[in-house]
């Protein structure tokens, strides 16, 4: 086998998952690619390595395409979809359909709590800023009419809460940010998973 | 470089390249070479944003025995080109504008 049909049928075992005439295309541009470099004088073996090795143009064109186009060839009903598949799909739809809605929504709610947690570490914070604030004022309006020893407590306090609150900003940013990082982590994972699971077949 | 910058520039970049005449995959990156590298799938996700934006047409041609795509400027990705000059004018003058303020700080010693 030549190296160029070498590349080639590495890149299409690569890219199998991807929408038919995607990789169709793709396999045109890269053959093309190589036989440019060819004409101009390189050998094949040359032109070929030029490109770069298969494993790294693939992970390249998978990072390109978008996990909505993905997630749409998979679902869109093809032509190698048998009838018996889309009446079994059919017939099975009221036990699937629950079940997969019961899965689809329990992840969603773990997702949701996960935000409430963050959203409530905010409260709490603005709650120290907010008591911690009123603390330093009340302290002051208590020493200045007289109450000297409680006032003072009420600074204290409130310096300490201020104290906290700062802490806590902190805290719930790391959260609210590992919270996100972990969104993008999932999202490609989903990515990969599709693709996977295509191949394989 | 940041990210959103580089692809606009590097999609005028290629509208440059077949400015003046329809060129081909393998001639645009020779031709992009002495100013920036490009790999074949960047190029590729590129061509494909330009032709979907109307910015470019593909048309299939025989060459030596084989097909051959050669890509083809149009209106809408002249007048891209345009604008890209007429911002990069103000880009510029942001520049002059950030780097005076060096040029004084450093002046009066504080950086």
């Amino acid at each position: 086998m030549t190296a160029k049909q070498e590349f080639l049928d590495q890149l299409r075992a690569g890219l199998a998952g991807l929408p038919q005439a995607d990789i169709e295309e793709r396999l045109a541009f890269y053959s093309e690619m190589i036989d440019d470099r060819i004409e101009e004088g390189l050998t094949e073996a040359d032109a070929v390595s030029q490109i770069g090795p298969v494993n790294d143009v693939v992970s390249q064109i998978i990072d390109d395409i978008p996990l909505s186009r993905i997630v749409k060839e998979k679902i869109t009903p093809g032509k190698k979809m048998p009838v018996w598949g889309i009446i079994l799909i059919i017939l099975g739809s009221p036990i699937w359909l629950p079940i997969s809605l019961v899965i689809l929504s329990v992840l969603f709610v773990i997702y949701a709590v996960l935000w409430a947690v963050i959203a409530v570490l905010w409260a709490v914070d603005l709650a120290f800023i907010v008591s911690g604030s009123c603390g330093i004022i009340a302290g002051i309006i208590g020493i200045c009419s007289g109450i000297g020893i409680p006032g003072i407590a009420a600074i204290g306090s409130g310096l300490l809460l201020a104290g906290l609150s700062i802490f806590m900003f902190f805290v719930c940013l790391l959260a609210s940010r590992g919270l996100l990082a972990l969104t993008r982590v999932t999202a490609k994972g989903i990515k990969t998973l599709f693709l996977r699971k295509e191949s394989a077949q | 470089m940041d990210i959103q910058l580089k692809r606009g520039l590097l999609d005028v970049c290629v509208l440059a390249a077949i400015r003046d005449e329809d060129s081909y995959g393998y001639k645009i990156i020779k031709d992009m070479k002495p100013y920036i590298e490009l790999s074949e799938s960047t190029l590729y996700t590129i061509l494909k944003r330009l032709e979907t934006a109307g910015m470019l047409t593909v048309r299939s041609a025989e060459h030596d025995g084989r097909l051959r795509k050669y890509y083809h400027i149009t209106e809408t990705g002249i007048r891209r080109i345009d604008d890209f000059k007429n911002e990069w004018r103000e880009i510029m003058s942001i520049y002059q504008f950030v780097t005076k303020e060096e040029q004084h700080d450093s002046k009066t010693g504080i950086s």
